[in-house]
């Protein structure tokens, strides 16, 4: 069988939101780019969340998930970018012109080369076997993204009455909208003393229709032979230990998990790129180009947003880069780390800043815990780069610095909080 | 004087808003916006949501359009509203903008997708 062959500039690996911004941003500064979606439609995960709230910072109003999406695909289709649907891609390897991207398709298997790539594939839900559950398995147990993807895709219910564990976004999001639709929701369940997801959603999902959210609590054992038949949910102590003696029983024929999410880095690690333990997705500089030179991540491969919007520009930007680094293949630059305090921060993105490169930087940071009122400061040996307020911070929001022009005088960048 | 704690749903920033009222006099605190303020004045009189659903089409290939309504409606009208948008179905292939129901509590409710797409 002999393989179709093609070459491009740069290949982005999926038609989400940040690959369609990545694809949108390396096309218009002059790379010949290829996008490769899995699904049958572009618009990623945004095409099932119907809910609104996305768009304000990026378009300054509040889209829903497909209009927001809408709006790249529109402007997508309309700059004739290449693009396969249904197509997927089976192994990834660097070669002396760049690298060789094989994939399969409905026209058959693809051999792509490229001087880029951008890892745009977005995150995972963590499911019930990354959750340690005891108990039978069985059906009845979906993530929150599974039980929204059979409602507002599929138009079938999952649940007449279900517990929900994990206080994330789309578990809250989920419970307004399996209440909407007539299902039950007996409560929200977090292992943590504050939720995960933002306020706003604790207010306009659970409070607006009474959904109780118990806090330190969480789903110790299922019960159901066919089906989901009840749950135990217990209180846990401060180390999140259940406490045996607050165990209750729930009837329900469901439960769903909205327990984290992970980057979805397969195919950046067969192309050997360096994942950070804290984040879960790629080490990368400022121009968010990982330790491969020539491959650039970014959305929520890179790190989970919370916003669609911080997705989109991080999108924008490996675009860009990805389409200038095709126009000067030979740069390297000497690399310093971006240091910051573990306890204060969870992560910061980017790990690294390339002195030769672009000057201006955006930092994405979240921090450990709750904190009120610090100043997070960026510097470079004796030079304070950005110094900025925080009125709250916690680690379920993420938190933006935008660097215009970083004047890296030390052999590091360091970032700090104080009060 | 009486004042209450509410989260501003407005943008995702969800501002903690400290709401009282004295001799039917509100006055917000907290708010970093002109939106917030108005937001804690309806949420403490008249509270409105937006409504996001999904309604069932003819089309095998989507059998489902996602809409919102234009508008904001009353919040104690959100489970009835439901009940509307349940009993709808959708015909022909709709673009984003085009009205699916005409008048729901006050307000329109249009699709959120391009069927064609």
């Amino acid at each position: 069988m002999s393989m179709l062959k093609l070459n491009y500039d740069v290949i982005v690996l999926g038609g989400g939101p940040a690959g369609l911004a990545a694809a949108i941003s390396a096309h218009k500064n002059g790379a010949k780019v290829l996008v490769i979606e899995r699904e049958k439609k572009l618009g990623g995960i945004l095409k099932q969340c119907v809910h609104d709230g996305f768009g304000l910072i990026y378009f300054g109003e509040r889209l829903t998930g497909p209009e927001y999406a809408g709006k790249f695909i529109g402007e997508f289709l309309s700059l004739g970018i290449d693009y396969k649907i249904n197509a997927f891609v089976t192994d990834a390897k660097k070669d002396d012109d760049g690298f060789e991207i094989t994939v399969q398709s409905a026209e058959g298997m693809l051999c792509c080369s490229t001087k880029a790539v951008v890892i745009a594939c977005g995150c995972r839900e963590r499911t019930s076997r990354q959750v340690f559950i005891h108990g039978d398995r069985p059906a009845g147990i979906y993530t929150a993204g599974t039980a929204q993807y059979y409602v507002n895709i599929l138009g079938q219910m999952p649940t007449k009455r279900c517990v929900i564990l994990g206080s994330g976004d789309i578990g809250m999001i989920m419970a307004r909208r399996l209440t909407l639709e007539g299902a039950s929701v007996e409560g929200v369940y977090e292992i943590k003393d504050t939720p995960a997801g933002l306020a706003r959603n604790v207010h306009q999902c659970l409070r607006d229709f009474d959904i109780p959210l118990h806090l330190s609590t969480t789903v110790t054992n299922v019960y159901g032979e066919k089906r989901v038949e009840a749950v135990e949910v217990c209180k846990v102590d401060k180390n999140m230990n259940p406490i045996p003696e607050t165990a209750r029983r729930i009837e329900c024929d469901a439960l769903i998990l909205s327990v984290g999410l992970l980057p979805e880095n397969e195919v950046a690690q067969m192309l050997g790129v360096h994942l950070d333990p804290a984040t879960k997705g790629a080490v990368v500089d400022q121009t968010l180009m990982t330790n491969v030179p020539g491959v650039f991540s970014c959305g929520n491969a890179l790190h989970v947003n919370d916003l669609v919007d911080y997705v989109s520009r991080s999108g924008e930007d490996a675009g860009k880069s990805a389409a200038e680094y095709c126009k000067n293949l030979s740069t390297t630059s000497k690399k310093i780390p971006v240091e910051y305090d573990k306890s204060k921060f969870l992560y910061v993105v980017p790990q690294h800043y390339s002195i030769d490169y672009d000057a201006s930087m955006t930092i994405y940071f979240r921090a450990r815990s709750e904190f009120k009122n610090q100043r997070v400061c960026v510097r470079s040996g004796n030079v304070e780069l950005i110094n900025k307020k925080f009125r709250n911070l916690t680690p379920s929001e993420m938190e933006v610095l935008t660097l215009k022009e970083t004047n890296a005088v030390g052999d590091k960048i360091t970032i700090t909080m104080e009060d | 004087m009486s004042s209450t704690e509410i989260v501003c749903i407005v943008c995702p920033n969800g501002c903690r808003l400290t709401v009282s009222q004295s001799d039917g006099e509100i006055s917000v605190q907290g708010a970093t916006c002109k939106k917030g303020i108005d937001f804690a004045k309806t949420e403490l009189t008249a509270p409105t949501r937006s409504l996001t659903s999904t309604v069932d089409t003819v089309f095998s290939d989507m059998p489902r359009l996602p809409v919102k309504t234009e508008g904001e409606i009353p919040k104690d009208k959100l489970l009835d509203a439901m009940k509307i948008i349940r009993n709808t179905k959708v015909t022909e292939r709709l673009k984003t903008g085009d009205t699916v129901i005409n008048d729901l509590f006050g307000t329109k409710v249009i699709a959120t997708a391009d069927m064609n797409i």
